[in-house]
Protein backbone atom coordinates (compact mmCIF):
# COMPACT_ATOMS: atom_id res chain seq x y z
CA UNK A 1 0.00 0.00 0.00
CA UNK A 2 1.04 3.30 -0.82
CA UNK A 3 2.67 5.12 2.29
CA UNK A 4 1.38 8.64 1.01
CA UNK A 5 -1.62 7.56 -0.17
CA UNK A 6 -4.52 7.21 2.11
CA UNK A 7 -7.44 5.00 1.54
CA UNK A 8 -11.23 6.54 1.52
CA UNK A 9 -13.51 5.75 4.41
CA UNK A 10 -15.50 3.80 2.84
CA UNK A 11 -18.27 3.88 5.45
CA UNK A 12 -17.97 7.38 5.32
CA UNK A 13 -18.73 7.68 1.68
CA UNK A 14 -21.45 5.68 2.03
CA UNK A 15 -23.45 8.32 3.91
CA UNK A 16 -22.02 10.97 1.93
CA UNK A 17 -23.46 9.37 -1.29
CA UNK A 18 -27.08 8.55 0.10
CA UNK A 19 -26.77 12.53 1.20
CA UNK A 20 -25.99 13.18 -2.06
CA UNK A 21 -28.55 11.15 -3.67
CA UNK A 22 -31.90 12.42 -1.22
CA UNK A 23 -33.95 14.85 -2.92
CA UNK A 24 -33.03 13.52 -6.05
CA UNK A 25 -34.81 10.02 -5.77
CA UNK A 26 -38.51 9.48 -5.48
CA UNK A 27 -38.56 6.63 -2.68
CA UNK A 28 -41.61 5.01 -4.10
CA UNK A 29 -40.65 4.63 -7.41
CA UNK A 30 -36.48 5.02 -8.23
CA UNK A 31 -34.76 1.84 -8.28
CA UNK A 32 -31.28 1.00 -7.64
CA UNK A 33 -29.40 -1.60 -9.44
CA UNK A 34 -25.85 -3.06 -7.85
CA UNK A 35 -23.04 -4.32 -10.19
CA UNK A 36 -21.48 -7.21 -8.38
CA UNK A 37 -20.11 -7.33 -6.03
CA UNK A 38 -19.04 -4.43 -4.05
CA UNK A 39 -22.13 -2.27 -6.12
CA UNK A 40 -24.68 -5.04 -4.25
CA UNK A 41 -23.04 -4.16 -0.90
CA UNK A 42 -23.46 0.16 -1.65
CA UNK A 43 -27.00 -0.57 -3.39
CA UNK A 44 -28.10 -2.56 0.46
CA UNK A 45 -26.87 0.16 1.89
CA UNK A 46 -28.31 2.98 0.27
CA UNK A 47 -31.57 0.99 -0.04
CA UNK A 48 -32.35 1.69 3.78
CA UNK A 49 -30.77 4.53 4.21
CA UNK A 50 -32.40 6.17 1.67
CA UNK A 51 -36.18 4.41 2.47
CA UNK A 52 -37.06 3.23 -0.45
CA UNK A 53 -39.37 1.01 -1.51
CA UNK A 54 -38.61 -0.59 -4.38
CA UNK A 55 -36.42 -4.18 -3.44
CA UNK A 56 -32.76 -3.45 -5.17
CA UNK A 57 -31.66 -5.42 -7.97
CA UNK A 58 -28.54 -7.03 -8.82
CA UNK A 59 -26.17 -7.36 -11.88
CA UNK A 60 -23.68 -9.28 -12.95
CA UNK A 61 -22.32 -7.49 -16.08
CA UNK A 62 -19.69 -10.47 -17.13
CA UNK A 63 -21.93 -11.87 -20.12
CA UNK A 64 -21.48 -8.31 -21.42
CA UNK A 65 -17.95 -7.06 -20.99
CA UNK A 66 -16.32 -6.17 -24.07
CA UNK A 67 -13.20 -7.84 -22.88
CA UNK A 68 -14.34 -11.11 -23.27
CA UNK A 69 -12.35 -12.37 -25.89
CA UNK A 70 -9.51 -11.74 -24.04
CA UNK A 71 -10.50 -12.52 -20.27
CA UNK A 72 -12.76 -15.26 -21.03
CA UNK A 73 -15.40 -17.11 -19.39
CA UNK A 74 -14.77 -17.44 -15.42
CA UNK A 75 -17.05 -19.18 -13.12
CA UNK A 76 -18.70 -16.89 -11.21
CA UNK A 77 -21.98 -17.79 -9.79
CA UNK A 78 -23.79 -14.41 -8.96
CA UNK A 79 -27.07 -14.34 -11.18
CA UNK A 80 -28.43 -11.17 -12.57
CA UNK A 81 -31.58 -10.35 -10.59
CA UNK A 82 -34.02 -7.39 -11.20
CA UNK A 83 -37.08 -7.85 -9.15
CA UNK A 84 -39.18 -4.92 -10.80
CA UNK A 85 -40.11 -4.04 -14.26
CA UNK A 86 -37.45 -1.80 -15.99
CA UNK A 87 -39.62 -0.74 -18.59
CA UNK A 88 -40.58 2.56 -17.95
CA UNK A 89 -39.05 3.22 -14.36
CA UNK A 90 -36.08 5.42 -12.82
CA UNK A 91 -32.91 3.33 -12.39
CA UNK A 92 -29.57 4.17 -10.45
CA UNK A 93 -26.72 2.17 -11.58
CA UNK A 94 -24.96 1.44 -8.24
CA UNK A 95 -21.22 0.88 -8.39
CA UNK A 96 -18.04 1.17 -5.82
CA UNK A 97 -15.67 2.48 -7.98
CA UNK A 98 -15.42 4.41 -11.28
CA UNK A 99 -12.79 3.27 -13.33
CA UNK A 100 -12.76 2.94 -17.09
CA UNK A 101 -16.91 3.20 -17.72
CA UNK A 102 -16.31 -0.55 -19.74
CA UNK A 103 -18.37 -1.83 -16.73
CA UNK A 104 -21.40 0.74 -16.36
CA UNK A 105 -21.74 0.58 -20.41
CA UNK A 106 -21.98 -3.50 -19.58
CA UNK A 107 -24.55 -2.59 -17.20
CA UNK A 108 -26.52 -0.49 -19.23
CA UNK A 109 -26.83 -3.22 -22.17
CA UNK A 110 -27.57 -6.19 -19.66
CA UNK A 111 -30.76 -3.04 -18.69
CA UNK A 112 -32.02 -2.28 -21.73
CA UNK A 113 -32.50 -6.50 -22.29
CA UNK A 114 -34.96 -6.20 -19.61
CA UNK A 115 -36.29 -3.26 -20.93
CA UNK A 116 -36.33 -0.02 -21.89
CA UNK A 117 -35.82 2.66 -18.39
CA UNK A 118 -37.06 6.15 -18.40
CA UNK A 119 -34.00 7.00 -17.36
CA UNK A 120 -30.97 5.53 -15.71
CA UNK A 121 -28.49 7.15 -13.05
CA UNK A 122 -25.10 6.54 -11.79
CA UNK A 123 -23.90 6.21 -8.69
CA UNK A 124 -20.43 5.39 -7.24
CA UNK A 125 -18.82 5.64 -3.56
CA UNK A 126 -15.54 7.08 -5.84
CA UNK A 127 -14.04 7.91 -8.91
CA UNK A 128 -10.44 7.02 -9.54
CA UNK A 129 -10.19 8.57 -13.10
CA UNK A 130 -8.76 6.83 -16.27
CA UNK A 131 -12.21 7.00 -18.16
CA UNK A 132 -11.81 5.15 -21.73
CA UNK A 133 -15.73 6.00 -22.52
CA UNK A 134 -18.16 9.27 -22.11
CA UNK A 135 -19.06 7.96 -19.10
CA UNK A 136 -20.31 10.31 -15.74
CA UNK A 137 -21.57 9.90 -12.17
CA UNK A 138 -24.73 11.41 -11.36
CA UNK A 139 -23.80 11.16 -8.06
CA UNK A 140 -20.28 10.63 -6.36
CA UNK A 141 -18.95 11.86 -3.63
CA UNK A 142 -15.32 11.39 -4.01
CA UNK A 143 -12.23 11.48 -6.27
CA UNK A 144 -8.89 10.31 -6.39
CA UNK A 145 -6.63 9.20 -9.01
CA UNK A 146 -4.55 5.74 -8.32
CA UNK A 147 -2.04 3.73 -10.24
CA UNK A 148 -3.28 1.38 -12.82
CA UNK A 149 -1.63 -1.03 -11.87
CA UNK A 150 -3.00 -0.94 -8.44
CA UNK A 151 -7.04 -2.00 -8.21
CA UNK A 152 -8.98 -0.18 -5.61
CA UNK A 153 -11.56 -2.80 -4.62
CA UNK A 154 -14.29 -2.95 -1.78
CA UNK A 155 -14.42 -5.43 0.65
CA UNK A 156 -16.90 -6.36 3.34
CA UNK A 157 -16.13 -8.19 6.61
CA UNK A 158 -18.02 -10.40 8.40
CA UNK A 159 -20.14 -7.53 11.08
CA UNK A 160 -21.34 -5.80 7.17
CA UNK A 161 -18.42 -3.19 7.39
CA UNK A 162 -17.01 -2.23 4.26
CA UNK A 163 -13.78 -0.74 3.43
CA UNK A 164 -11.63 -0.58 0.80
CA UNK A 165 -8.20 -2.30 -0.10
CA UNK A 166 -5.68 -1.97 -2.63
CA UNK A 167 -4.75 -5.04 -4.54
CA UNK A 168 -1.62 -5.20 -7.17
CA UNK A 169 -2.70 -6.64 -10.69
CA UNK B 1 3.04 -33.89 -34.24
CA UNK B 2 1.10 -36.17 -31.89
CA UNK B 3 0.11 -40.11 -33.86
CA UNK B 4 -4.01 -39.99 -33.54
CA UNK B 5 -5.02 -41.33 -29.68
CA UNK B 6 -1.52 -40.84 -28.22
CA UNK B 7 -2.35 -37.01 -26.62
CA UNK B 8 -2.91 -36.79 -23.39
CA UNK B 9 -5.55 -34.32 -23.70
CA UNK B 10 -6.88 -33.18 -26.74
CA UNK B 11 -9.85 -30.99 -25.21
CA UNK B 12 -7.45 -29.03 -22.81
CA UNK B 13 -5.16 -26.24 -24.15
CA UNK B 14 -1.56 -25.72 -23.00
CA UNK B 15 -3.10 -23.45 -19.96
CA UNK B 16 -5.22 -26.46 -18.90
CA UNK B 17 -8.19 -24.80 -20.28
CA UNK B 18 -10.96 -26.44 -22.01
CA UNK B 19 -10.04 -25.98 -25.94
CA UNK B 20 -12.80 -28.82 -27.60
CA UNK B 21 -15.52 -30.93 -25.23
CA UNK B 22 -15.09 -34.26 -26.55
CA UNK B 23 -15.58 -36.41 -23.48
CA UNK B 24 -16.01 -36.54 -19.47
CA UNK B 25 -13.38 -39.23 -19.14
CA UNK B 26 -10.60 -38.06 -17.98
CA UNK B 27 -10.99 -34.37 -17.26
CA UNK B 28 -9.99 -32.98 -13.73
CA UNK B 29 -12.54 -32.64 -11.15
CA UNK B 30 -12.41 -28.65 -10.61
CA UNK B 31 -13.01 -28.36 -14.89
CA UNK B 32 -16.09 -29.99 -14.25
CA UNK B 33 -17.25 -27.99 -11.22
CA UNK B 34 -16.05 -25.16 -12.90
CA UNK B 35 -18.62 -25.69 -16.30
CA UNK B 36 -21.11 -26.35 -13.17
CA UNK B 37 -20.75 -22.85 -11.59
CA UNK B 38 -20.11 -20.98 -14.86
CA UNK B 39 -24.32 -23.00 -16.29
CA UNK B 40 -26.09 -21.56 -12.97
CA UNK B 41 -25.96 -17.47 -14.23
CA UNK B 42 -27.08 -18.37 -17.89
CA UNK B 43 -30.19 -20.11 -16.38
CA UNK B 44 -31.70 -16.66 -15.75
CA UNK B 45 -31.03 -15.13 -19.77
CA UNK B 46 -34.45 -17.46 -20.30
CA UNK B 47 -36.32 -15.05 -17.90
CA UNK B 48 -35.77 -11.70 -19.44
CA UNK B 49 -37.38 -9.40 -21.68
CA UNK B 50 -34.29 -10.27 -24.50
CA UNK B 51 -33.93 -14.11 -23.92
CA UNK B 52 -29.86 -13.21 -24.78
CA UNK B 53 -26.45 -12.49 -24.11
CA UNK B 54 -23.95 -10.79 -26.44
CA UNK B 55 -20.67 -13.50 -25.88
CA UNK B 56 -20.69 -14.96 -29.34
CA UNK B 57 -21.70 -12.18 -31.17
CA UNK B 58 -20.36 -12.57 -34.83
CA UNK B 59 -19.61 -16.29 -33.91
CA UNK B 60 -20.58 -18.75 -36.12
CA UNK B 61 -21.68 -21.90 -34.64
CA UNK B 62 -22.20 -25.10 -37.40
CA UNK B 63 -24.40 -27.80 -35.90
CA UNK B 64 -23.32 -30.93 -37.75
CA UNK B 65 -25.32 -33.63 -37.23
CA UNK B 66 -24.37 -37.05 -39.23
CA UNK B 67 -27.26 -38.74 -37.12
CA UNK B 68 -30.70 -37.39 -36.44
CA UNK B 69 -31.80 -35.90 -33.14
CA UNK B 70 -34.32 -33.29 -32.44
CA UNK B 71 -33.81 -32.26 -28.84
CA UNK B 72 -29.92 -32.15 -28.28
CA UNK B 73 -29.66 -30.22 -31.67
CA UNK B 74 -32.29 -27.90 -30.63
CA UNK B 75 -31.02 -27.40 -27.29
CA UNK B 76 -27.74 -26.44 -28.92
CA UNK B 77 -29.48 -24.44 -31.15
CA UNK B 78 -31.00 -22.45 -28.68
CA UNK B 79 -28.23 -21.74 -26.76
CA UNK B 80 -26.32 -21.24 -29.69
CA UNK B 81 -28.86 -18.39 -30.49
CA UNK B 82 -29.33 -17.26 -27.06
CA UNK B 83 -25.74 -16.55 -26.69
CA UNK B 84 -26.03 -14.89 -30.05
CA UNK B 85 -23.92 -16.56 -32.38
CA UNK B 86 -25.33 -17.46 -36.05
CA UNK B 87 -26.29 -20.97 -35.75
CA UNK B 88 -25.97 -22.87 -39.20
CA UNK B 89 -27.76 -26.70 -38.94
CA UNK B 90 -26.77 -29.48 -41.33
CA UNK B 91 -28.17 -32.67 -41.24
CA UNK B 92 -25.86 -34.98 -43.30
CA UNK B 93 -27.03 -38.26 -44.43
CA UNK B 94 -24.36 -40.59 -43.51
CA UNK B 95 -24.66 -43.63 -46.58
CA UNK B 96 -21.65 -41.88 -48.28
CA UNK B 97 -18.93 -44.92 -49.05
CA UNK B 98 -15.77 -43.30 -46.95
CA UNK B 99 -17.18 -41.59 -44.29
CA UNK B 100 -13.58 -40.62 -42.61
CA UNK B 101 -12.86 -38.62 -45.79
CA UNK B 102 -16.39 -37.43 -46.48
CA UNK B 103 -16.12 -36.22 -42.74
CA UNK B 104 -12.60 -34.43 -42.53
CA UNK B 105 -13.59 -32.84 -46.13
CA UNK B 106 -17.05 -31.18 -44.75
CA UNK B 107 -14.95 -29.96 -41.67
CA UNK B 108 -12.94 -28.57 -43.89
CA UNK B 109 -15.30 -26.73 -46.61
CA UNK B 110 -17.19 -25.53 -43.31
CA UNK B 111 -13.76 -24.28 -41.63
CA UNK B 112 -12.91 -22.41 -45.02
CA UNK B 113 -16.70 -20.72 -44.51
CA UNK B 114 -14.96 -18.97 -40.78
CA UNK B 115 -16.86 -21.65 -38.56
CA UNK B 116 -15.88 -20.87 -35.17
CA UNK B 117 -17.21 -24.00 -32.97
CA UNK B 118 -18.58 -27.39 -34.82
CA UNK B 119 -20.81 -29.03 -32.66
CA UNK B 120 -21.24 -32.75 -33.74
CA UNK B 121 -23.33 -36.07 -33.64
CA UNK B 122 -22.05 -38.54 -35.37
CA UNK B 123 -22.80 -42.38 -35.22
CA UNK B 124 -19.11 -43.19 -35.47
CA UNK B 125 -17.39 -43.07 -31.71
CA UNK B 126 -14.40 -40.41 -32.16
CA UNK B 127 -15.68 -38.49 -35.13
CA UNK B 128 -15.65 -35.48 -33.28
CA UNK B 129 -12.29 -36.48 -31.63
CA UNK B 130 -11.04 -36.96 -35.55
CA UNK B 131 -12.55 -33.42 -36.25
CA UNK B 132 -10.53 -31.68 -33.81
CA UNK B 133 -7.52 -33.26 -34.21
CA UNK B 134 -7.30 -32.48 -37.97
CA UNK B 135 -8.26 -29.14 -37.09
CA UNK B 136 -5.31 -28.23 -34.49
CA UNK B 137 -2.87 -30.41 -37.35
CA UNK B 138 -3.95 -28.06 -39.92
CA UNK B 139 -3.32 -25.18 -37.97
CA UNK B 140 -6.80 -24.20 -37.19
CA UNK B 141 -7.07 -24.41 -33.51
CA UNK B 142 -8.70 -21.30 -32.89
CA UNK B 143 -12.22 -23.81 -34.09
CA UNK B 144 -13.93 -25.57 -31.16
CA UNK B 145 -15.21 -28.71 -31.14
CA UNK B 146 -18.17 -29.49 -28.99
CA UNK B 147 -19.06 -33.35 -29.10
CA UNK B 148 -23.17 -33.89 -28.86
CA UNK B 149 -23.10 -37.55 -29.02
CA UNK B 150 -20.66 -39.78 -31.02
CA UNK B 151 -21.44 -43.73 -31.36
CA UNK B 152 -21.65 -45.29 -27.61
CA UNK B 153 -18.88 -43.33 -26.62
CA UNK B 154 -19.69 -40.05 -25.36
CA UNK B 155 -22.06 -37.46 -24.98
CA UNK B 156 -20.25 -35.28 -22.45
CA UNK B 157 -22.84 -32.33 -22.33
CA UNK B 158 -26.06 -34.80 -21.76
CA UNK B 159 -23.77 -35.69 -18.45
CA UNK B 160 -23.41 -32.26 -17.58
CA UNK B 161 -26.66 -31.39 -17.63
CA UNK B 162 -27.50 -34.42 -15.32
CA UNK B 163 -24.82 -33.49 -13.48
CA UNK B 164 -25.51 -30.11 -12.87
CA UNK B 165 -29.94 -31.56 -12.38
CA UNK B 166 -28.05 -33.88 -9.82
CA UNK B 167 -26.58 -30.61 -8.07
CA UNK B 168 -29.71 -28.47 -8.20
CA UNK B 169 -31.96 -31.04 -6.27
CA UNK B 170 -28.90 -32.77 -4.08
CA UNK B 171 -26.21 -30.30 -3.65
CA UNK B 172 -23.64 -32.65 -2.35
CA UNK B 173 -22.15 -35.50 -4.68
CA UNK B 174 -19.81 -36.90 -2.03
CA UNK B 175 -22.89 -38.44 -0.05
CA UNK B 176 -25.23 -39.66 -2.91
CA UNK B 177 -25.88 -43.32 -3.94
CA UNK B 178 -26.80 -43.53 -8.03
CA UNK B 179 -28.34 -46.15 -9.76
CA UNK B 180 -28.11 -46.03 -13.73
CA UNK B 181 -30.56 -48.74 -15.25
CA UNK B 182 -31.14 -49.92 -18.69
CA UNK B 183 -29.38 -50.47 -21.90
CA UNK B 184 -26.08 -49.25 -20.87
CA UNK B 185 -24.31 -51.28 -23.49
CA UNK B 186 -25.61 -49.11 -26.40
CA UNK B 187 -25.66 -46.11 -24.47
CA UNK B 188 -22.78 -43.40 -24.70
CA UNK B 189 -25.09 -41.14 -22.18
CA UNK B 190 -24.06 -43.87 -19.81
CA UNK B 191 -20.53 -43.59 -20.00
CA UNK B 192 -20.43 -39.80 -19.74
CA UNK B 193 -22.55 -39.72 -16.84
CA UNK B 194 -20.50 -42.76 -14.86
CA UNK B 195 -17.09 -40.68 -15.93
CA UNK B 196 -18.91 -37.26 -14.48
CA UNK B 197 -20.48 -39.25 -11.53
CA UNK B 198 -16.72 -40.66 -10.33
CA UNK B 199 -14.96 -37.79 -10.92
CA UNK B 200 -17.40 -35.56 -8.93
CA UNK B 201 -16.92 -37.90 -5.67
CA UNK B 202 -20.19 -39.92 -5.67
CA UNK B 203 -19.23 -42.63 -3.70
CA UNK B 204 -21.73 -45.50 -4.59
CA UNK B 205 -22.36 -45.49 -8.69
CA UNK B 206 -24.62 -48.65 -9.37
CA UNK B 207 -25.73 -49.87 -12.90
CA UNK B 208 -28.17 -51.89 -13.45
CA UNK B 209 -29.16 -54.10 -16.40
CA UNK B 210 -29.75 -57.45 -18.11
CA UNK B 211 -26.69 -59.29 -18.60
CA UNK B 212 -26.91 -59.04 -22.64
CA UNK B 213 -27.23 -55.03 -22.11
CA UNK B 214 -23.71 -54.48 -20.27
CA UNK B 215 -20.84 -53.94 -22.01
CA UNK B 216 -17.74 -56.45 -20.42
CA UNK B 217 -15.87 -55.04 -17.58
CA UNK B 218 -17.99 -52.41 -16.51
CA UNK B 219 -17.19 -52.87 -12.77
CA UNK B 220 -13.43 -51.18 -14.13
CA UNK B 221 -15.55 -47.90 -14.22
CA UNK B 222 -15.97 -48.47 -10.68
CA UNK B 223 -19.86 -49.14 -10.70
CA UNK B 224 -21.58 -51.75 -8.95
CA UNK B 225 -23.21 -54.16 -10.88
CA UNK B 226 -26.18 -55.52 -10.44
CA UNK B 227 -29.08 -57.92 -12.57
CA UNK B 228 -31.76 -57.40 -10.07
CA UNK B 229 -33.73 -54.37 -10.11
CA UNK B 230 -35.58 -54.21 -6.78
CA UNK B 231 -32.25 -55.09 -5.43
CA UNK B 232 -30.22 -52.33 -6.71
CA UNK B 233 -32.68 -49.28 -6.79
CA UNK B 234 -33.00 -50.01 -2.42
CA UNK B 235 -32.03 -46.88 -0.75
CA UNK B 236 -30.36 -44.90 -3.77
CA UNK B 237 -30.94 -41.12 -4.13
CA UNK B 238 -31.47 -40.98 -7.88
CA UNK B 239 -32.65 -42.95 -10.53
CA UNK B 240 -31.02 -42.36 -14.40
CA UNK B 241 -33.03 -44.13 -16.83
CA UNK B 242 -31.43 -45.43 -19.95
CA UNK B 243 -33.33 -45.18 -23.31
CA UNK B 244 -33.55 -48.54 -24.52
CA UNK B 245 -31.73 -48.19 -27.92
CA UNK B 246 -34.08 -50.66 -30.08
CA UNK B 247 -32.89 -48.74 -33.23
CA UNK B 248 -29.04 -50.24 -32.06
CA UNK B 249 -29.94 -53.25 -31.62
CA UNK B 250 -28.13 -56.27 -33.64
CA UNK B 251 -29.83 -59.51 -32.97
CA UNK B 252 -31.61 -60.78 -30.16
CA UNK B 253 -30.88 -58.81 -27.21
CA UNK B 254 -33.98 -59.09 -25.37
CA UNK B 255 -37.08 -61.23 -25.66
CA UNK B 256 -39.55 -58.89 -25.67
CA UNK B 257 -40.14 -55.12 -24.90
CA UNK B 258 -43.31 -56.57 -22.50
CA UNK B 259 -40.66 -58.68 -20.86
CA UNK B 260 -38.44 -55.96 -20.71
CA UNK B 261 -40.45 -53.43 -18.65
CA UNK B 262 -41.36 -56.25 -16.24
CA UNK B 263 -38.23 -56.49 -14.82
CA UNK B 264 -36.17 -53.54 -15.90
CA UNK B 265 -39.23 -50.65 -16.38
CA UNK B 266 -39.27 -48.14 -13.49
CA UNK B 267 -43.07 -48.60 -11.97
CA UNK B 268 -44.49 -46.37 -8.56
CA UNK B 269 -43.68 -50.05 -6.86
CA UNK B 270 -40.01 -50.29 -8.10
CA UNK B 271 -39.50 -46.69 -7.24
CA UNK B 272 -41.05 -47.23 -3.89
CA UNK B 273 -37.88 -49.20 -2.84
CA UNK B 274 -35.25 -45.81 -3.71
CA UNK B 275 -35.29 -42.80 -1.11
CA UNK B 276 -38.64 -41.57 -0.18
CA UNK B 277 -37.06 -38.30 -1.95
CA UNK B 278 -35.27 -40.33 -4.64
CA UNK B 279 -35.68 -38.10 -7.90
CA UNK B 280 -36.03 -39.89 -11.77
CA UNK B 281 -33.94 -38.67 -14.38
CA UNK B 282 -34.13 -39.58 -17.75
CA UNK B 283 -32.37 -38.05 -21.30
CA UNK B 284 -34.82 -38.94 -23.84
CA UNK B 285 -36.77 -39.59 -25.65
CA UNK B 286 -38.85 -41.60 -23.36
CA UNK B 287 -40.34 -45.52 -24.50
CA UNK B 288 -43.50 -45.32 -22.20
CA UNK B 289 -44.52 -48.37 -20.80
CA UNK B 290 -40.59 -49.89 -21.96
CA UNK B 291 -38.30 -48.81 -19.33
CA UNK B 292 -40.66 -46.18 -17.74
CA UNK B 293 -44.21 -46.24 -16.55
CA UNK B 294 -46.06 -43.05 -17.33
CA UNK B 295 -47.20 -42.70 -13.49
CA UNK B 296 -43.38 -42.17 -12.59
CA UNK B 297 -42.64 -39.99 -15.65
CA UNK B 298 -45.52 -37.33 -15.05
CA UNK B 299 -44.84 -38.39 -11.37
CA UNK B 300 -43.51 -36.16 -8.68
CA UNK B 301 -40.27 -37.39 -8.20
CA UNK B 302 -39.34 -36.73 -12.07
CA UNK B 303 -37.01 -34.18 -13.13
CA UNK B 304 -36.87 -34.77 -17.20
CA UNK B 305 -38.19 -31.74 -18.04
CA UNK B 306 -36.07 -29.83 -15.95
CA UNK B 307 -33.47 -31.25 -17.10
CA UNK B 308 -34.25 -30.56 -20.35
CA UNK B 309 -34.09 -26.46 -19.40
CA UNK B 310 -30.65 -26.99 -17.68
CA UNK B 311 -29.61 -28.56 -20.58
CA UNK B 312 -29.54 -24.91 -22.26
CA UNK B 313 -27.81 -23.26 -19.57
CA UNK B 314 -24.88 -25.79 -19.07
CA UNK B 315 -24.56 -25.61 -22.99
CA UNK B 316 -24.50 -21.86 -22.76
CA UNK B 317 -22.02 -22.08 -20.35
CA UNK B 318 -19.48 -25.18 -22.44
CA UNK B 319 -19.63 -22.71 -25.66
CA UNK B 320 -18.96 -19.12 -23.88
CA UNK B 321 -16.23 -21.16 -22.19
CA UNK B 322 -14.68 -22.85 -25.09
CA UNK B 323 -15.05 -19.54 -27.17
CA UNK B 324 -13.09 -17.54 -24.47
CA UNK B 325 -10.18 -20.14 -24.14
Amino acid sequence: MSATKQLPDAEALCTALADAMRGHVDPAATALVGIHTGGVWVAERLHAALGLKIPPGSINVSFYRDDYSQRGLHANAKTSHIPFDVEGAHIVIVDDVLHTGRTIRAAMNELFDYGRPAKIDLAVLTDRGGRELPIAPTFCPHSQSWPDAQILALERADDGGLSFRLIKK
Amino acid sequence: MSTFGMQKSPQLNSHGELQHLLTIEGLPRDVLTHILDAAAPFSEVAEREVKKVPLLRGKSVFNLFFENSTRTRTTFEIAAKRLSADVINLNINTSSANKGETLLDTADNLAAMQADMFVVRHASSGAPFLIAQHMAATGRDHIHVVNAGDGRHAHPTQGLLDMYTIRHYKTDFTQLTIAIVGDVLHSRVARSQIHALTTLGVPEVRVIAPKTLLPTGIERLGVRVFHDMREGLRGVDVVMMLRLQNERMQGALLPSTQEYFKSYGLTPEKLALAKPDAIVMHPGPMNRGVEIDSAVADGGQAVILPQVTFGIAVRMAVMAMLAGN
